[in-house]
C-alpha cells in the first residue's frame, strides 16, 4: 500500500507488534481450554490470569475485580444492565449524559422501555457535564450514575474524580466508560471512586474484540451470559485466550509512560488545531481547548458536508472521520455536536482527527494543506457558501 | 461503497457553478438534512430546450454525484423530456447507489422539477400537472418524522 497517514486512532488502532507477538503462541501452541485441568489447559488459564492482573494494575484495581468481555460495548451493556437488575428494588432512576457513546445511550433507552427512568444531562459548550448538574439530578430513587471518562468524538474529559467522590458520598453506584481514556489519561479507580469501568483493547493497540469490565469488590454483578462457569459464573463461553493475552500486554504498554506520550500527542494536536484555524476561515474547534484527550482534534468547517471531505482526504491517502450524518450510516449528524450547541450544518461539516505516536509534525502539515484545499473546493460547490458570500456584500 | 461512476462524478463533477442570467432556478433540501441542491438552467423560451444547466450542492459524495449526473441527463433536453427524468434514471446512470443514499437521487429529481416549476412561474404560466416539487424536500420530511418519534 502507498504511504498513508492514519489519523483515526479514536476509531481503532494498529495492533502493536509486541502485542501480536505475545498473542501468537496462544493460537497453535498453547491452545488448551482454560477450564481443562491438564497442562495445556493450565497454561492457558495462567495466561488469562496474568492478563487479568495486567489490566488490574493499569487502573489501580485488583485482579479479582476484572471481568473479560468481547468488546467495550459489551462492558457498557453489562455494567448498566447489571446495576439496573441488581438494584431495581432500591430504585429505578439512572443518571447519564447526552454525549455518551451509543453503547451506553441505547442501553439506557432500552431500560427506559422496561420502566426505568433515565436523566440525560446536558453538557456545556465544551462538552463537559457539571458536577452540580449531576448532584441536582440525584433523587431518592437514583441507583446508577454513568458518565464517560472522555468523549470519543470531541475528546472532552469529564470531571470523573469529582463525580466519583459525589457518588460515593451519596452511596450511588458509579460507572464510567473509559474506552477512550485508557492509556491517554492516568486512571486509578480507587482514588477516583469508580465502581465500574469499561475498556476495550483495540483503542490502545490491542486486538479487536477484546474488552474488560472492572467491578469493585462488593458490588453485585449479575451474570450476563449463562452457561459454563467462566468469569466467575457471570459470563459463560470459552475465553478468547489470545485476545485476552493481547489486551493484557497492550494495556501494560499503553499505561507505561502516559505523561511522555500525552506530551507528544498534545504537541501534535495543538499544532494541528492552531494551523488549521489559522489557515481555514469559518472553522471552529469542537470540544474543550485543554480538558481534552491529547490526540483528539475535532473541527467544524462551515458550509460543507463532512463525507465529501473524508472521501477527498482518502484519495490523498489520509484516513480521518466525521460527525456528518452521511458517514454515520444514519441520517442524523452527531448527537455529541448537537449537544454542544452546533447547528445541524456545522455538525455535518466536522472533521475528527485522532493522532497516535506514529504520527509526526510533518503529517500535521500535510493534513492541514490537504484539508484547506478540499474545504475550499467543496465550498466552491456549496450553495450555503454562495448565499453567505452574497449576504456579506 | 460507491461505484466508480459515483466516485468519478463526485471527484470531477460536471456543470458545477451558477448561471448569472438563469431563467429557471430550483433549490431543494435544507441544511438540517445535510443536503441542499440548487440547480440553475438557461432554457430557450422559443424551443423549451435546456441550453445550459449548472448546480451547487451542499451534501455528501452521493449528493454531489447525483447533482452532477442529473445535470448531464437534462442538458440539451427539452423541458418536457427533463420533467420525465426520474431518480431511478439518475441511479442507473451512476451504476447504483447504496440504499441509505437513495434519497440523494430523489433530491436530484426534485431539484430538476423545482427548476422547471420556477421556469413556468417566472413566465407567469401555470406549471404543467405532475411537477412534483416546488422547493420541498420529500426525503427529508420522512426523516424529521423519525426524529420526532
Ligand atoms: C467511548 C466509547 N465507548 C464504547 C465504545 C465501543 O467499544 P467496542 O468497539 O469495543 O465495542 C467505543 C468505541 O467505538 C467508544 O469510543
Amino acid at each position: 500500500m502507498e504511504k498513508r497517514i492514519y489519523v483515526d486512532n479514536a476509531a481503532t488502532t494498529k495492533t502493536d507488534s509486541r502485542v501480536l507477538e505475545a498473542m501468537l503462541p496462544y493460537f497453535a501452541e498453547v491452545y488448551g481450554n482454560p477450564s481443562s485441568i491438564y497442562a495445556e489447559g493450565r497454561a492457558a488459564k495462567a495466561a488469562v490470569e496474568t492478563a487479568r492482573a495486567q489490566v488490574a494494575t493499569a487502573i489501580g484495581a485488583e485482579a479479582g475485580e476484572i471481568y473479560f468481555t468481547g468488546s467495550g460495548s459489551e462492558a457498557d451493556n453489562w455494567a448498566i444492565r447489571s446495576a439496573a437488575k441488581a438494584l431495581k428494588d432500591k430504585g429505578n432512576h439512572i443518571i447519564t449524559t447526552a454525549v455518551e457513546h451509543h453503547a451506553v445511550l441505547h442501553t439506557c433507552q432500552s431500560l427506559e422501555k422496561e420502566g426505568f427512568e433515565v436523566t440525560y444531562l446536558p453538557v456545556d459548550a465544551f462538552g463537559r457535564v457539571s458536577v452540580d448538574a449531576v448532584k441536582n439530578a440525584i433523587k431518592d430513587t437514583t441507583i446508577l450514575i454513568t458518565v464517560m471518562f472522555a468523549n470519543n468524538e470531541i475528546g472532552t474529559i469529564m470531571p470523573i474524580a469529582e463525580i466519583g467522590a459525589l457518588a460515593k458520598e451519596k452511596g450511588i453506584l458509579f460507572h464510567t466508560d473509559a474506552v477512550q481514556a485508557i492509556g491517554m489519561v492516568p486512571i486509578n479507580v480507587k482514588e477516583m471512586h469508580i465502581d465500574m469501568l469499561s475498556l476495550t483493547g483495540h483503542k490502545f493497540h490491542g486486538p479487536k474484540g477484546s474488552g474488560a469490565l472492572y467491578v469493585r469488590k462488593g458490588v453485585k454483578l449479575t451474570s450476563f451470559i449463562t452457561g459454563g462457569a467462566q468469569e466467575k459464573n457471570r459470563r459463560a463461553g470459552t475465553e478468547n485466550v489470545a485476545g485476552i493475552v493481547g489486551l493484557g500486554k497492550a494495556i501494560e504498554l499503553a499505561t507505561e509512560d502516559i505523561p511522555k506520550k500525552a506530551a507528544y500527542l498534545t504537541k501534535l494536536r495543538d499544532t494541528y488545531i492552531q494551523k488549521m484555524l489559522d489557515t481555514v476561515p469559518y472553522a471552529q474547534l469542537n470540544g474543550h481547548p485543554e480538558e481534552r484527550l491529547p490526540g483528539n482534534a475535532n473541527i467544524s468547517f462551515s458550509f460543507i458536508e463532512g463525507e465529501g471531505l473524508l472521501l477527498f482526504l482518502d484519495m490523498k491517502g489520509i484516513s480521518a472521520s466525521s460527525g456528518s450524518a452521511c458517514t454515520s450510516g444514519s441520517l442524523d449528524p452527531s448527537h455529541v455536536l448537537l449537544a454542544i450547541g452546533r447547528k445541524h450544518e456545522e455538525a455535518h461539516g466536522s472533521l475528527r482527527v485522532s493522532f497516535d505516536t506514529e504520527n509526526t509534525l510533518e503529517d500535521v502539515d500535510t493534513i492541514v494543506t490537504a484539508v484547506a484545499e478540499i474545504v475550499e473546493r467543496l465550498r466552491s460547490m456549496s450553495p450555503l457558501y454562495e448565499t453567505f458570500l452574497k449576504e456579506q456584500k | 461503497m460507491y461505484s466508480e461512476k459515483v466516485m468519478d462524478h463526485f471527484s470531477n463533477p460536471r456543470n458545477v457553478g451558477e448561471i448569472e442570467d438563469a431563467n429557471a432556478v430550483g433549490e431543494v433540501g435544507n441544511p438540517q438534512c445535510g443536503d441542499i441542491m440548487k440547480i440553475y438552467m438557461k432554457i430557450n423560451e422559443e424551443t423549451n430546450i435546456i441550453e445550459d444547466v449548472k448546480f451547487k450542492t451542499f451534501g455528501c459524495g452521493a449528493a454531489i454525484a447525483t447533482s452532477s449526473m442529473a445535470t448531464e441527463l437534462v442538458k440539451g433536453k427539452s423541458v418536457d423530456e427533463a420533467m420525465q427524468m426520474t431518480n431511478k434514471a439518475v441511479v442507473e446512470a451512476l451504476d447504483g447507489l447504496p440504499p441509505v443514499k437513495l434519497h440523494c437521487s430523489v433530491l436530484a429529481e426534485e431539484a430538476v422539477q423545482s427548476a422547471i416549476f420556477n421556469y413556468y412561474e417566472n413566465r407567469g404560466m401555470t406549471p404543467p400537472e405532475g411537477l412534483k416539487c416546488s422547493g420541498c424536500c420529500g426525503s427529508c420530511h420522512h426523516h424529521h418524522h423519525e426524529e420526532e418519534e
